[in-house]
């Protein structure tokens, strides 16, 4: 639970530690200088525990022989287990150093750089080389002309270096990295003032145009006019990368230890920052040097003023504030005031520092602090509980607590999951029952959960998850169980997602205990008291028979339902008639954001029916009230989830956040493309779609989303939206947990959840009628919203119609979903916060929802193709909706 | 006589045989030799009977002084079901001859070792069960990533470029000796491998030849690190820019030991799987205990999950036990390669992959 922040995996932005670096750091080239390789070491190390992924190291100096340095160091370095954990960038401007940097690395590496400054043969001879020691490269935007500096020189050298890799080198393009150029910007002098958006929309472009490559940069480059004055150097760095990041830029060369929070910098200077870095005005680098003089020195006055006040509050705030700013100075000290002042040690942990803990975890989620800020935290949250661990062995000892385990289940959500309101009901009610419950929370590792089972000694382990990435990761959980020896411990598998045909094919068969499916939380306990007493083996053995009959008929029913062709389902698509209807079009184009929608305005747009289900009580509101068989206690559930829901309205528990956003958009084939404006010749992004496959009667067509946009000649529209009701969830819900109040926990969130989705339907309801404004006189009562009886449609991607979840990307891109309303992926394309929902709006009067339905491998083959991606990738992603076996090979097809 | 007209002629059909059932490879070349207890005038033989510096335990001179013993240990392995058979070259390179003072003879001890597993194998070989020979590439006795000086972390007792150089000799003598795999095995340092690599690829563009890889790295103990400190995932990342027709891990456990982290490697590879463990670790005499019985038992899961491609034995293993690892292997099915997304995989004791 501590390290929930440290666990979170997608911060995709890659920091690379450059302190390391005799060119940006005088600091660090007099250590080399004067041969102090232990203090040098120090510095990476430091680097490493800042947070950096990956370490910078250069040697170029004059009065440095490069070649031996580099040498010394990486030896030195080879021997230093937590420095030598991460990857290397071997940083050089000549090719000898790099090379021999290349010689004493034995993981695999970045080079940094090579380019076409001296040709095409070099450059290739480079790059060759570059591949058989075994590395990655940093490709600068550099030819024979010189640096690029303008966005269609730096996208003219990158596109030619790519091609150039690709076509005569067939150098992997994941392991191509770009750096176009960060120029100082701010100088004096005017050609520079581009600089900044040069390389952002460079940036932009480049990850657009060239599949797999990544963008790099030394960012410290950008404030170079400004050195000497480090707090607006920081700020314009933070303010660069803000901006970068969302073009695309996934590495960056920074100070890991030293990144300014972008919401941190004083409003006036940011803006200022802004201006400079985006080149918003003529007068900007004036007004810039203007502010900059406030700010020069003042590190060091800030510094102290900054120590008299803080230290002066009481310990629980001294805390938190340590916590969120990662200093270590005074934890030890402030803890052991804490702990004098509390009835057990634990609660130092439980209330304080996890208070602490949740500020950062906020802070992070939503894209205000950097992954090395919060290891930091982490880092003092550790030394925090370390300094109270005695003292609970002590106390431990002292009471002679010990765990009396009748039953001890352990429950996880699995890695790249978010959903757990049916994880945590599954908990509530083995407790009831007399279980101990090990709830591990969500996004738990596989080596979490079994090192969690081993150390706590459990019975069971049940794992729980929503989407469909969460299957394969439940199948390795099983497997690790296998491989790590668990034996007969049973493992429970439940979640919106899993079937118990999935558990018998895909799960069941990597572990030799027993896997066993839950439909849901009242299946559980008398699982797990079968499974814990005397029935256990007939219950086991009932179990491997229904597995061996649910395989037999999953292998009997594969490939019988025929598929249309891909050209045949296409000849049968929607054709919709756009000669006598013009799409009607957006009154904005770009995006809208709603910071702090009205809760109250939610409230009457809830669809109450799955609140129930949740609860696992089904029947249709409001006649659920009055059932004959669960009103008895749907009646008292729906009287405290009102209760509860008017005081998180009146006290604004949550806030709901949104974005929407229309372009312009046309069909082309099974995709659409979104342009970037009305001239509609460059394209923003492309949503691909898919089509259903299955052989219709006559007169129904085989549909697919893109057959609702016009095509090319004929303007129309798309749109897309993300809203949350998810901001302030995970900490009440774990304030209720903390206060051992379950109930309300998961009332809490199942009420969140229904407040997102009451949110998309307002939200639909607002851009019908005026957004996007083609039905500006609908009346409808709720009960016809709820139904979906209006014009257009919002479907979501990992939904029947686009059951694709990587389609999401795109999406979140345009609407810039994380800087402006805080929402993101994880790795498997779960949103975050968890409440929350997202999707497209089609206008079209026959838009409809419908079903892909099981697709063939023409299609897969195509689509992956359309997509840039690997055929087995797309497979995967696509595993729940194939109608073949992707681990057989195609049959031929014979010519009649 | 020749059932297959050239090496893609041979690899085509065992790259066949493969898709079908796990292949096998032979076992144990060393505690085979132990076993004969040659003394120091066999190792000489006439050749050698005036050489200044001792030879007994350089088993990769037998090549030349005892030829007859080392086909009889390789046609011992084929009688027992190997599918390929690693040449007698593990040491055979200039550096680890150093030893003996032989360093001239590496480039004819790796030729004579492929062309002696060749004669072998032509006579055991059918047009419908192709037998390979394995050119097989050791670590040397020398370490790049790990300093034999405690006072002086920074030192290295070779340098890569070196390292380099005596791969290349090596690799020379088992391509010119006829060789159909090239397999560069038992890595406990990464980089030293990556030399390995280097020249071998150099070497095979050079030459315009396409001979597959195989590549075995080894797991030290339990920690699940390779004696430079890298994790399995690390180390693949560290070692799959060559293509490799398969990576794998041997030597040093057991197979109850080894299961695991070959688990792990089983989950990332993209190309073919290996494993070829001792006969358990060694016991107080330095000998092994896991009777061909116990291998079977042990590595019939492995077959039956579909963990591997091709299975053998390391030290301690005879004949007996890789018929019973065939038989092990003849209970699975190949391994499927997972489906791997396309990302930035960089390494440094530890894996990082960036999103994508």
């Amino acid at each position: 639970m501590i390290e929930t922040p440290l666990t979170n995996p997608f911060s995709n932005f890659v920091i690379v530690g450059e302190r390391t670096n005799v060119t940006g750091s005088a600091k660090f080239r007099k250590l080399i200088e004067n041969d102090d390789y232990t203090a040098a070491l120090a510095v990476a190390l430091q680097q490493v525990e800042s947070g950096a992924n990956v370490l910078d190291i250069n040697m170029d100096a004059a009065l440095i022989d490069g070649v031996k340095a580099m040498t010394t160091f990486l030896n030195l370095i080879s021997v230093e287990p937590d420095i030598a954990k991460v990857p290397l960038m071997i940083d050089s401007s000549k090719w000898e150093i790099i090379e021999a940097g290349l010689k004493c690395t034995q993981g695999k590496p970045i080079v940094n750089s090579i380019s076409m400054k001296e040709g095409e043969a070099q450059f290739l001879a480079q790059a060759k080389k570059v591949r058989r020691y075994g590395a990655a490269a940093v490709v600068m935007a550099f030819d024979e002309l010189g640096q690029a500096d303008t966005v269609h020189r730096k996208v003219e050298i990158c596109t030619r270096a790519y091609n150039l890799l690709r076509d005569k080198l067939d150098f992997p393009p994941e392991d191509i990295i770009f750096d176009p150029n960060i120029f100082a910007v701010a100088t004096g002098i005017e050609e520079h003032n581009d600089y900044g958006v040069a390389f952002i929309e460079a940036t932009r472009i480049i990850r657009e145009t060239l599949p797999h490559a990544h963008v790099s940069g030394g960012v410290s480059n950008v404030s170079f006019s400004f050195r000497g004055n480090e707090p607006v150097r920081e700020a314009m760095h933070a303010v660069f990368l803000y901006h970068a990041i969302k073009a695309g830029m996934d590495m960056g060369i920074v100070n890991a230890g030293q990144l300014a929070v972008y919401d941190s910098i004083d409003l006036e200077l940011r803006e200022r920052c802004e201006d400079v870095i985006l080149n918003r005005r003529a007068d900007s680098t004036e007004r810039l040097l203007e502010t900059a003089e406030n700010y020069r020195g003042k590190e060091g006055q800030k510094a102290a003023v900054k120590d008299l006040s803080w230290r002066e509050a009481p310990v629980r705030e001294r805390l938190a504030h340590s916590l969120v700013h990662g200093i270590t100075e005074f934890i030890v000290e402030d803890t052991e005031a804490a702990r004098l002042e509390s009835e057990r040690p634990l609660h130092v942990i439980e209330g304080p520092l996890m208070d602490g803990m949740n500020v950062v975890g906020d802070l992070f989620g939503s894209g205000k602090m950097f992954l090395p800020q919060v290891v930091k935290s982490a880092r003092v949250m550790k030394q925090a509980v370390a300094h109270l661990l005695p003292y609970m062995e002590e106390e431990k000892l002292r009471l002679g607590t010990q765990d009396q385990a009748a039953g001890k289940v352990l429950m996880a959500t699995v890695k790249g999951d978010v959903h757990d309101i049916g994880k945590n009901i599954v908990g509530v009610v083995l407790q009831c029952n007399g279980f101990d419950v090990v709830d591990l929370g969500v996004m738990v590792s596989c080596e979490k959960i079994l090192e969690a089972a081993r150390e706590h000694k459990v019975d069971i382990i049940g794992l729980s998850g929503l989407i469909t990435p969460s299957l394969d990761e439940m199948s390795w959980v099983a497997s690790e169980m296998e491989r790590q020896g668990f034996g007969d411990m049973p493992l429970l598998i439940g979640g919106a997602t899993t079937s118990r045909t999935h558990t018998a094919v895909k799960i069941a068969p990597n572990y030799k205990g027993p896997v066993l499916y839950v439909t849901d939380a009242s299946r559980a306990v008398p699982v797990v008291q079968k499974l814990l007493g005397e029935d256990r083996q007939d219950l086991i053995q009932e179990t491997l028979d229904d597995q061996e009959r649910a395989r037999l008929a999953h292998f009997a029913g594969q490939d019988k339902r025929p598929r249309a062709t891909l050209a045949a389902a296409r000849a049968n698509a929607a054709k919709l008639d756009f000669t006598d209807y013009a799409p009607p079009k957006p009154g904005f184009i770009g995006t809208q954001v709603f910071d702090d929608y009205p809760l109250a305005d939610l409230v009457p747009v809830i669809d109450w029916t799955p609140f129930f289900a949740t609860w696992e009580l089904h029947g249709k509101f409001p006649a659920i009230l009055d059932d004959e068989i669960v009103g008895e206690a749907a009646k008292p559930l729906y009287a405290d989830a009102r209760a509860m829901l008017d005081k998180m309205v009146a006290e604004k528990w949550v806030t709901a956040k949104g974005v929407i956003g229309f372009w312009p958009a046309n069909r082309v084939g099974d995709d659409i493309a979104v342009w970037q404006d009305e001239g509609r010749t460059k394209r923003e992004t492309t949503f691909h779609t898919l089509r259903q496959q299955m052989i219709k009667s006559a007169g129904s067509a085989n549909l697919a989303l893109a057959d609702f946009v016009a095509p090319e000649g004929v303007d129309d529209w798309i749109g897309g939206f993300a809203v949350t009701a998810g901001h302030g969830e995970r900490e009440r819900t774990q304030a209720f947990k903390d206060a051992n109040d379950d109930y309300s926990a998961i009332l809490f969130q199942a009420l969140c959840d229904r407040l997102a989705e009451a949110f998309a339907e307002r939200m639909h309801e607002l851009v019908r009628k005026n957004h996007w404004g083609y039905a500006p006189n609908e009346q409808l009562p709720v009960d016809d919203l709820i139904g979906e009886k209006y014009r257009g449609i919002r479907p979501a991607p990992g939904y029947p119609a686009q059951p694709d979840h990587t389609e999401k990307q795109q999406l979140f891109r345009i609407l810039e979903a994380e800087a402006k309303v805080g929402m993101k992926l994880t790795e498997s394309l779960a949103m975050l916060p968890g409440s929350s929902v997202s999707g497209l709006y089609f206008s079209h009067p026959q838009a409809e929802y419908f079903g892909v339905g099981r697709i063939d491998r023409d299609q897969v083959s195509e689509y992956a193709i359309r997509k840039g991606m690997e055929m087995r990738e797309a497979e995967r992603w696509l595993a729940p909706i194939l109608a073949y076996d992707p681990t057989q090979p195609a049959k031929v097809v014979q010519e009649a | 006589m020749t059932h297959f007209t050239s090496r893609e002629d041979r690899l085509a059909k065992l790259e066949a045989i493969g898709l079908d059932r796990i292949l096998i490879l032979d076992g144990a070349m060393g505690t085979m030799i132990q076993t004969f207890k040659l003394e120091e005038d066999d190792y000489r033989g006439a050749r050698f009977a005036d050489h200044g510096h001792p030879l007994k335990g350089n088993n990769d001179l037998l090549v030349i002084t005892k030829p007859e013993i080392i086909l009889g240990i390789h046609e011992a392995f084929l009688k027992a079901g190997a599918d390929l058979i690693s040449t007698n070259s593990f040491n055979a390179t200039t550096i680890s001859q150093a030893d003996y003072a032989l360093e001239p003879l590496a480039y004819e001890l790796n030729l004579e070792a492929a062309k002696l597993a060749r004669q072998a194998c032509l006579a055991f070989e059918t047009a419908d069960a192709p037998k390979a020979v394995v050119g097989s590439i050791g670590p040397t006795n020398k370490t790049l990533s790990l300093s034999p000086d405690v006072n002086d972390p920074s030192y290295r007792a070779a340098s890569f470029d070196e390292m380099v150089v005596a791969y290349r000799e090596q690799t020379l003598g088992l391509l010119d000796g006829g060789v159909d795999f090239l397999m560069v095995e038992t890595i406990f340092d990464t980089l030293v491998a990556k030399a390995a690599l280097y020249a071998i690829t150099e070497v095979l563009e050079e030459r315009g030849e396409a001979v597959p890889i195989m590549i075995s790295g080894t797991i030290t103990d339990r920690s699940g690190r390779t004696l430079s400190g890298q994790t399995v995932e690390a180390f693949w990342n560290a070692v799959r820019h060559v293509n490799p027709w398969s990576i794998g891990l041997n030597c040093a456990l057991g197979p109850n030991e080894m299961r695991p982290f070959l688990a792990e490697l089983s989950r990332v590879a993209t190309c073919k799987v290996s494993v070829y463990p001792n006969a358990g670790l060694p016991n107080a005499f330095g000998g092994y205990d896991e009777t061909p019985d116990d291998m079977c038992h042990t590595m019939t899961p492995w077959a039956q999950e579909g963990l591997v491609n091709v299975m053998g034995g390391c030290c301690g293993t005879t004949p007996d036990h890789i018929h019973h690892i065939a038989h092990a292997a003849s209970h699975g099915k190949p391994r499927v390669a997972p489906v791997i997304q396309t990302a930035l995989r960089l390494s440094g004791l530890e894996p990082f992959t960036a999103a994508a």
